[in-house]
């Protein structure tokens, strides 16, 4: 029989879910291996630099950068608060002297006598990192990080925007194929993980804003209206930063396009449990996708999954598939047959493709880079 | 050790990209070197494998296997002849490298038209990701600048600045932001950011002074611009490769084993391609425009009268950055080129889930012609970008007549000319994979806007990387096999520059070729194709106003070069102008169906 690898998206009741957990440069790691961790819970931490403010201090002071480090008022290594004193001329005849006043709060770095210029180095920026999901700690990655283990019912989405979110799981959708419009979204929805059916409206993303929503869920979102929401075109799929009040999931693609009824049952399974989620998405190399995490509350051995990255799997006769392109884009079905010769397509392009039983009964031929596998 | 050259008669080259290693072998066969083999593996420089020389071994495996020679040792390393006559074996083998992203600098320069420009050309033309360039005057406050030093994180940094025994204190000031703000290396903590400072030397010992204290590997080399009329990227261009091999490949897991097997040094991909473009420029003393579109970024080569640049618009590409050039050129703009009635809002759903979903095809006839819409946008937007960079060199002092005053010529034009233009070479997957090679010639000639004479080719299976290295070991080698399997011909275009009115005539024209004959009047607006084989002898008599190179109304004749295509007229004027609305559509589709795009 013949078999392809195609990447497909994991939506699955029941997995070992592993949480990478890093700081962006090495730091204090505030748990061990065996430590059971809440999904908010800090598991490393470090401090980030201060920022640094160059002052053009022989400009300030009207005189040569060689006089510069013999003006301070202050050695360097001492601290100094913004607009205390921090340099002084001479002045003539010590008259008229010039004085400078720092720019900024922290501490005197360096005084340069070849430019002139003094470096002020602020305050340390703590930055911590939490656990993301409850768990295990399974292991410290030196002082970088640690990996947090749980089994979780894990759905991962197509594209997100928005950091990671946390709350329980409401539903304002009873249906996959129904749209979600800000009449469903309630204030009762505040501080929920809440899930939709087919397209968010910006309608609905705005009410949910205003509610208090933590993150929305759903099958399709309008181009329009992402670009309305951000105040932007997005131009390249790297997101996670953006700051709008909301995370946001979706887990089929754009347009009108409902979301595949085994997710939507899975999700709906966890109502009033608590959720994790991270609308950050990159598809470069090293592709994350978004993800919905629901911690599970027994510990059964599911398969193991590194969170974060796409799956991959082997396409077979009976294989559960979504096609993703047109003209058949969103359709779910099954493999029917797996054809080793390449196909003229209808662009005249050649290329392998399958044959798909769609839902409806359909029998249609795919170019196989066009169908993912939807994985469990 | 260096080979001599007389002696090298069977070569493997490989290319190990960020996903896939392609392999290929060069032979001598019967005098001429010819590439006989091809294959690919996955690249293996990720986990679980980390080691890129698995994938260079299974690629030259299934070379191996392919061309019935044995290539591989029972260890994986590649198998050298023994003697003249051996029939296993190779007598070189050479690389170049773009794995895990290739090589991505930030450059630093006083004034950003003038020492930030030459480092920017030096970077790129090493084969460089520029990721952003910091200059005195770049409109961003210092404490900007420290933080966007801050934020990036690139291999190494190339700081330039100030002509020799010229000022110092601007360049010392940029090192002493670039200092503090230590930027962190790609690879990790573990070993020390590499500088290059390639400006004033008299800012050297101060320049020494500020990277003295730990975390930097500074690395001195001559100034880029020791005048302002001169740029000497030379030995800047060299270190960076001397780096790129000493620390950044050095720590990508099993560059340290491939070094070893190389015959020459590995390049970065981009920097061999630019080697080769200039090889042929040279080799055949013409201009050269070079374009390699990929998913994510565009890379544009030129080579104009000597000089080459190279550009690459990072988010100008075709799946991961579809959306963008959507949003940089206008959905209006790429609508302009489709024929076919399409509904806005669907389309920009659909440009949305290429950008969620880049590996996927098109499968109908319209996403095709959609999808070639996007690429005249993607390459024209790159060729514009690209024209604005490779230019004179900005900042010299130039002797103005009163004249001159009214004209108000800016400084620095640029080196790129559609009329001087004598080779456009494609390659990348919207290109190379068109089921027609028309389109492929179309979306050349509606992106470049080529004038006057120009040949058109496409390098198939993207062979210039691997020709480029081969260059620097064996020089005629590359050229005979650039030649004869790289490029694929795919014809002429003649374009007259002026205005063209639908209707009214453009030039006149006759073409001879083996086995037939025409001639005629070509009009405004009209595209016209002749399938005149391998060569053809044209004379054409360009109306009053239009110029097809020897200056307007000049009549030209010269022999052409067809190719898989053939000869194209294009009679729509330069700069290229197509109507909006139902006349654009219909005229469009005119040139389809005169250029034979689609099936009937």
């Amino acid at each position: 029989m013949a078999k392809a690898y195609t990447p497909g998206l994991t939506v699955s009741a029941r997995v070992r879910y592993r949480a990478r957990r890093l700081l962006p440069l090495t730091g204090r790691i505030t748990v061990k291996v065996g430590d059971r961790v809440a999904a908010t819970d800090v598991v490393a931490q470090t401090d980030l630099e201060g920022d640094i403010t160059p002052m053009k201090m022989s400009n300030l002071l009207s005189c040569a950068p060689r006089d510069v480090p013999g003006l301070l008022l202050k050695p360097v290594g001492s601290a100094i608060a913004k607009d205390e004193p921090i340099a002084q001329s001479k002045g003539i005849f010590g008259m008229m002297k010039v004085t400078v006043k720092a720019t900024a709060s922290g501490t005197i770095e360096s005084a340069s006598d070849s430019t002139g210029m003094v470096m002020i180095r602020g305050a340390a920026q703590p930055v911590q990192v939490r656990a993301f999901t409850s768990g295990r700690v399974v292991d410290v990655l030196g002082s970088e990080g640690a990996v947090v283990e749980n089994d979780v019912a894990l759905v991962q989405g197509i594209f997100g925007i928005g950091g990671e979110a946390y709350g329980p799981i409401a539903i304002a959708c009873a249906r996959p194929g129904e749209r979600l419009e800000a009449s469903s979204i309630r204030s009762e929805h505040a501080g929920c993980i809440l899930i939709g059916g087919a397209r968010m409206t910006i309608e609905a993303i705005r009410r949910a804003i205003e509610v208090g929503v933590a993150a929305i869920v759903s099958g399709g979102i309008d181009d329009a209206d992402l670009k309305a929401l951000l105040g932007h075109d997005l131009g390249v799929a790297i997101t996670g930063s953006e700051k709008v009040g909301i995370t946001l999931v979706v887990t089929e693609g754009f347009g009108d396009i409902a979301m595949a009824a085994r997710t939507h049952d899975l999700l709906t399974s966890h109502i009033g449990h608590t959720a994790s989620v991270n609308g950050a998405t990159q598809i470069r190399a090293g592709v994350m996708r978004p993800e919905i995490v629901v911690p599970l509350a027994d510990e059964a051995t599911g398969d193991a999954h590194a969170g974060g990255g796409a799956t991959a799997g082997e396409l077979s006769i009976g294989t559960p598939v979504r096609v993703i392109r047109d003209p058949w884009f969103g359709a779910l079905g099954t493999v029917a047959s797996l054809p080793e010769q390449p196909a003229v397509l209808g662009s005249g392009s050649k290329a392998r493709v399958l044959e798909v039983s769609l839902a409806d009964g359909q029998r249609v031929t795919v170019p196989r880079a066009n169908v993912e596998l939807i994985a469990e | 050790m260096r080979k001599d050259p007389s002696r090298i008669k069977v070569v493997v080259a490989t290319d190990c990209g960020s996903t896939t290693t392609k392999a290929i072998l060069i032979e001598c066969v019967d005098g001429v070197y010819r590439q006989t083999h091809r294959a690919e593996a996955p690249t293996t420089v990720e986990a679980p494998f980390a080691d890129v020389t698995l994938g260079v071994t299974n690629a030259v495996t299934e070379l191996q296997e392919l061309s019935g020679r044995r290539l591989v040792n029972d260890d994986g390393t590649i198998l050298r002849r023994t003697s003249d006559d051996a029939a296993d074996g190779c007598d070189a083998y050479i690389s170049t490298s773009s794995a895990g992203g290739g090589l991505q600098m930030m450059v630093a320069g006083v004034v950003k038209e003038m020492t930030a420009e030459s480092a920017k050309r030096a970077a790129l033309g090493a084969g460089a990701i520029v990721m952003d360039t910091i200059a005195s005057n770049d409109r961003r406050r210092p404490h900007e600048q420290v933080q966007r030093i801050r934020e990036l994180r690139p291999d190494m940094v190339l700081i330039s600045g100030g002509t020799d025994g010229g000022d110092t204190k601007k360049v010392t000031e940029l090192a002493e932001l670039i200092a503090p703000a230590k930027p962190r290396p790609r690879f990790g903590g573990e070993y020390s950011l590499p500088i290059i400072f390639a400006g004033n030397r008299d800012a050297r010992p101060a320049i020494e002074r500020t990277f003295a204290a730990g975390g930097f590997d500074l690395k001195v080399v001559d100034n880029l611009r020791p005048t302002l009329e001169r740029e000497n990227l030379g030995p800047a261009r060299e270190t960076i490769h001397d780096v790129f091999l000493e620390h950044v490949m050095a720590h990508a897991p099993g560059y340290d084993r491939l070094i070893a097997w190389a015959d020459a040094p590995i390049m970065p991909t981009p920097g061999a391609v630019g080697d080769i473009l200039q090889a042929i420029a040279k080799g055949r003393g013409i201009n050269v425009v070079g374009v390699d579109i990929g998913g994510a970024t565009t890379d544009v080569f030129s080579v104009f009268d000597g000089s080459f640049n190279r550009t690459v618009s990072a988010n100008l590409g075709m799946s991961y950055s579809i959306s963008n050039v959507c949003a940089e050129a206008g959905m209006d703009s790429v609508l302009r080129w489709v024929h076919l009635d399409m509904d806005e809002r669907e389309l920009r759903n659909r440009v949305k889930n290429k950008m969620i979903r880049p590996t996927t095809i098109p499968q109908t006839h319209e996403a095709l012609v959609f999808e070639q819409a996007v690429s005249r946008e993607a390459l024209r937007l790159a060729y514009v970008q690209h024209k604005a960079f490779a230019t004179e060199l900005k900042g010299v002092q130039q002797q103005r007549t009163v004249g001159d005053a009214f004209s108000q010529q800016e400084g620095g034009r640029s080196l790129v000319s559609g009329m001087k233009l004598d080779l456009l070479v494609a390659s990348g997957g919207v290109l190379s994979h068109a089921p027609r090679m028309e389109q492929t010639a179309a979306m050349l000639i509606d992106a470049f806007e080529p004038e006057g004479f120009t040949e058109l080719a496409k390098d198939s299976i993207f062979m210039m990387p691997h020709l480029g290295v081969l260059a620097t070991v064996h020089e005629r080698a590359a050229m005979e096999v650039f030649e004869r399997d790289c490029l694929v011909m795919l014809g002429t275009c003649i374009a007259p520059a002026g205005t063209a009115v639908f209707g009214k005539p453009v030039m006149r024209w006759s073409v001879r070729w083996d086995g037939g004959s025409a001639e005629g009047t070509l009009m405004g607006q009209e595209m016209k194709l002749l399938r005149i084989g391998e060569r053809a002898q044209v004379e054409v008599v360009p109306e009053r106003g239009f110029d097809v190179g020897a200056g307007p109304g000049v009549a030209v004749k010269r022999e052409v070069r067809g190719g898989s295509v053939g000869l194209i007229l294009d009679g729509r004027g330069r700069p290229l102008a197509v109507p909006s609305g139902a006349e654009g559509r219909r005229l469009v589709a005119s040139w389809a169906k005169a250029l034979e795009l689609h099936p009937d």
